[in-house]
């Protein structure tokens, strides 16, 4: 049997999403049970945010909901209804440095390619996302806060030391230029 | 002492780039999200690809029936075994002529393993995919199966396949005569030890998209750590090799789970009977249920030493449980049996490595390969002898160490420096002070451990790597190589090699990798060898596309092609800085005179046949990579929760290329071997598996662990492109000895079994369960 355009509505019961998605209004149709990860993936092409576990135990699907990290394997699409949603790809934006451009890389970026502190880069953009909603909530952690906050994160090339270690550099770079 | 470095005849001071730990291209990428791995690939009209996995570990099939799931809407197909033009590829797993073997890709008839495929479906939704798995018809008659490997290897054991034997594999190798060896010693040990299966874990799991090409190509785009599958998937589907093609994508990491195929002949297939694009995604809970894992080894040592240390004998009995097919078990077992003693002179050797079929997961490639789970047996052994003589295990150690030209077990010599002495002194310093105990039940140890751990394919399997370059107009430079980009900075590493001898800066290089239509094949990224193999090709490339343009760009500068110096985008001379002109200047004369600006090199490995079977005597790994790492864990005495405090690992990688990637390779390896020493298993009851899921599936996170030391040696002494040697495996086995070592020196229990959880611990020390027997 043909797969075609004919194909009869599964979810006859989608509801019309409209969030922010790293700064653009976005609209989506979602079912009420589809999960973000999935309308951020399979609807907005978001794939930046990565499936990983589905469980919510590995923090590969990070994103930000107004700002705080959530997995988005475990939020419903519908949750993000008027929200805001950031994923890696506004993270430059979301610094909100005055001019910063799309390409712009956060600071975090630039340490985290400045200590090789990704290898396959596949938790990374979570990885980047829970680091960075670290820093917003507390800007001089120690390393072992550091690893903490990342410990719903898994990572399975680094052995995590030189992710702890761009966080600490971008930590250090801030504290040199508060004190400037 | 490290010698002073040979290759080239040059100091590393005299590189410009090789040595320099600069910036990979593709983590730039990475860190912006813009990477395409596998499941991110979009095509128009594309379908969902799904599995119908065996629910019994063991079972008949006494009828499958696809018409109800064909039926439904949205359906575009659903196939079995009897749907394939060959369910399966028969091959020779040992590559020496020893066994002949078809492995389903479908299972026919009866299933082996809990989560065998048995038939796969292509849709146009997931719900619609999943919707049609659910109307499949299987009726099974559940078998009780055979689940505990050493039972299985028994005389009379019931059998998992019919009309063959469950050892399947049973590697020998003989040297001098081990009862000479040990009526000589003053100390004899003899112990078991058991290693747990463990699983992959890449955050990627797997996933691909397979499509007709317009021009009737199956083209295929996996994470897959060897491109060169398109070979097995046209046999499969009955095509002529050329019209099937793979590419792989950068991957979200392998460590050789994604060295036998995965969702490729999956995806293929479905594209194939249905015309239209196919995506297929595992599910986590898809990947820790059936995909292949480390092997659980069960290892039987003996070990004789006379009184001053030195190692007299050891006989050594390895069983390893392969699941129901062979895929890589022989070779595993063959790296596993080569490596049995250890960096360590042993003049009398008996091993014995034998993998056995069973109706568990199957076992296959992973980072380390069978080698590393020895470390935990050999370095233990290690470990009681010195404590039977009374000797510090450094000390021991040191008296056993291999030397250069020294002949290993299978009677070859040790073909390059051997770093030992000085990795473990570095190793032990580098963890300073010792902690003080945080509490009065708490216990601080420590503990050694070395390696050494082969990078390359056996040599019998000839094997083979080559590579493209090219310069372009402006003076670019594109390299083209069929390698997959496991995450290890494989497909950067070509880039700094080829940078160091053209003169071309890396950030005007475009490396093209992975892809069997496009790129000049390589081999797979496994075994530790495409630094080595695709390095060499890549460096071999650089060189004679040099020599091609040198004397152009001579002519151009009227100089001697001795005095010429490439660096900076220019041809220079050297001693002359205001002499020199662009390469996009060198090209364009290249071009006026009919001078190639592009070449396709390959680099060659040793070739050798296989060893004698019967003693394994012979010509086995082009080389190997040693180490040694050291740690300080407290162990609570009161719950038996071992916490890892220090840990520092130190290997001796010849030359590093990029010492920044190196020393990620050293941290990440060790780490996932820190998993397995304290946590990771996959557990399974009666060929159930208990662990689908990452929440009990306990890797190591970043709280778990602390900052893990890298120190990195160069000897100058490897057979890779600048006397490099191979590391992407090599730090993965340490951790397991060196952590069981250390609770070891905390508690007086010596662990013989993995992981160590604190359950063990605490029983062992509660006298319940283990050995108190000393360190």
């Amino acid at each position: 049997m043909s797969a075609a355009a004919g194909a009869p509505r599964e979810w006859p019961d989608r509801v019309a999403l409209r969030f922010a998605l790293n700064g653009r209004a976005v609209d989506a149709w979602a079912a009420p049970h589809d999960t973000l990860l999935a309308v951020l993936r399979d609807t907005l092409g978001a794939t930046e945010v990565k499936y990983g576990c589905g469980e919510g135990v590995c923090g590969t699907c990070t994103v930000l909901l107004d700002g705080a990290p959530i997995n988005a394997c475990l939020t419903l699409g519908v949750h993000a209804q008027g929200r805001t949603i950031t994923t890696v790809r506004g993270l430059a934006a979301a610094a909100g440095a005055p001019g910063t451009a799309a390409g712009d890389m956060h600071p975090l970026q630039r340490a985290f390619v400045a200590h090789e502190a990704a290898q396959c880069g596949f938790c990374t953009p979570g990885m980047l996302l829970t680091a960075y909603a670290l820093l917003a909530d507390h800007p001089h952690p120690t390393r072992a806060e550091i690893r903490t906050a990342l410990g719903g994160n898994l990572c399975r090339c680094t052995g995590y030391t030189r992710i702890v270690d761009a966080v600490e550099a971008c930590v250090r770079a801030r504290q040199g230029g508060d004190r400037a | 002492m490290i010698p002073e470095p040979r290759a080239d005849g040059l100091s590393p001071a005299a590189y410009r780039v090789v040595g320099r730990a600069l910036p990979r291209f593709d983590v730039a990428d990475k860190v912006r999200g813009a990477t395409q791995y596998a499941a991110d690939w979009q095509m128009p009209g594309m379908l969902v690809g799904r599995i119908l996995r065996s629910i019994y570990p063991c079972a008949r099939i006494r009828r499958l029936d696809v018409a109800r799931a064909r039926a439904l809407p949205g359906v575009a197909v659903v196939l079995t075994a009897r749907d394939l033009p060959r369910s399966g590829v028969e091959e020779d797993p040992t590559g020496a002529g020893l066994l002949r073997f078809t492995t389903p890709i479908l299972a026919d008839g009866v299933v082996r393993y809990q989560g065998e495929p048995v038939a796969i479906v292509a849709a146009a939704s997931d719900a619609s995919a999943r919707a049609a798995l659910a109307a499949i018809e299987v009726e099974y008659e559940p078998l009780p199966g055979v689940h505990d490997a050493e039972a299985a290897a028994r005389r009379g054991a019931e059998r998992v396949h019919e009309g063959r034997d469950n050892v399947f594999v049973h590697w020998k190798l003989r040297r001098g005569d081990v009862e000479t060896g040990f009526r000589g010693a003053a100390a004899v040990v003899e112990r078991t030890y058991r290693t747990q299966r463990v699983d992959h874990a890449y955050l990627e799991p797997e996933a691909g998209v397979a499509w007709v090409d317009a021009d009737g190509v199956i083209t295929v785009r996996a994470s897959s750590q060897v491109i060169e599958h398109f070979r097995a998937l046209a046999e499969i589907l009955g095509l002529p090799h050329n019209r099937v093609r793979v590419i792989a994508p950068f991957l979200g990491g392998g460590f050789g789970g994604k060295e036998d195929m995965t969702v490729e002949p999956y995806v293929a297939a479905l594209a194939w009977a249905t015309g239209r694009p196919v995506r297929m995604v595992w599910g986590r809970d898809e990947s820790l249920l059936a995909r292949p894992k480390r092997h659980a080894f069960v290892m039987r040592y003996k070990t004789g030493a006379a009184r001053d240390g030195s190692l007299l004998a050891q006989e050594i009995s390895l069983l390893a449980d392969a699941g129901p097919y062979p895929l890589l078990s022989p070779r595993v077992l063959f790296a596993a049996l080569v490596v049995g003693c250890g960096p360590y002179r042993v003049p009398h050797v008996r091993i014995d490595a034998r993998a056995v079929f069973t109706n568990n997961v199957p076992a296959s490639a992973m980072r380390g390969f069978g080698a590393m789970q020895m470390t935990f047996a050999y370095e233990a052994q290690m470990d009681l002898i010195a404590h039977a003589l009374g000797m510090p295990p450094a000390a021991i150690r040191e008296r056993n160490f291999l030397r250069k030209g020294d002949r290993l077990p299978t009677g070859e010599a040790a073909g390059t420096y051997v770093a030992l002495p000085e990795l473990l002194r570095r190793a032990q310093d580098a963890l300073g002070e010792r902690s003080r105990p945080s509490g009065p039940t708490a216990r601080v140890g420590r503990g050694i451990a070395c390696n050494m751990q082969p990078y390359g394919r056996t040599v019998w399997f000839q094997d083979r790597a080559s590579a493209w370059l090219g310069l372009e107009a402006d003076g670019s430079l594109v390299i083209r190589a069929g390698v997959p980009d496991l995450g290890g900075g494989q497909a950067a590493s070509l880039a700094q090699i080829a940078a160091e001898v053209l003169g071309v800066s890396v950030e005007r290089i475009r490396v093209h990798v992975g892809d069997s239509a496009l790129t000049p094949l390589a081999g797979g990224t496994f075994a530790t060898r495409q630094l080595y193999m695709s390095g060499n090709a890549a460096l071999r490339c650089a060189r004679e596309l040099r020599a091609e343009i040198a004397p152009v760009a001579a002519a151009l500068l009227e100089a001697a092609e001795a005095d010429l110096e490439f660096a900076d985008d220019h041809v220079g001379v050297a001693g002359a800085p205001d002499r020199r002109v662009s390469l996009a200047r060198v090209v364009a004369e290249c071009s006026r005179r009919g001078v190639p600006v592009s070449r396709l090199s390959a680099f060659q490995g040793e070739r050798s046949a296989p060893p004698d079977l019967d003693t394994g005597q012979g010509r086995t790994f082009p080389d190997y990579t040693y180490g040694c790492h050291a740690a300080e864990v407290e162990v609570d005495t009161e719950t038996g929760e071992t916490r890892l405090l220090k840990y520092a690992a130190c290997h001796d990688v010849g030359r590093a290329i990029n010492p920044q990637s190196v020393a990620g390779q050293i941290q990440g390896g060790a780490a996932m071997g820190i998993g397995q020493a304290l946590g990771e298993e996959i557990a399974l009851e009666a060929g159930v598996n208990l662990t689908t899921l990452f929440a009990n599936y306990l890797m190591p996170t970043a709280p778990d662990l602390p900052d893990i030391q890298a120190i990195v040696l160069e000897s100058g002494e490897g057979r890779g492109p600048f006397g490099a040697r191979g590391i992407g495996e090599p730090p993965t086995g340490p951790p397991l000895a060196t952590i069981a070592a250390a609770v070891a020196d905390a508690t007086g229990v010596r662990p013989l079994e993995l992981p160590i959880t604190p359950e063990r611990v605490f029983r062992a020390l509660a006298g319940r369960a283990g050995t108190k027997e000393g360190r």
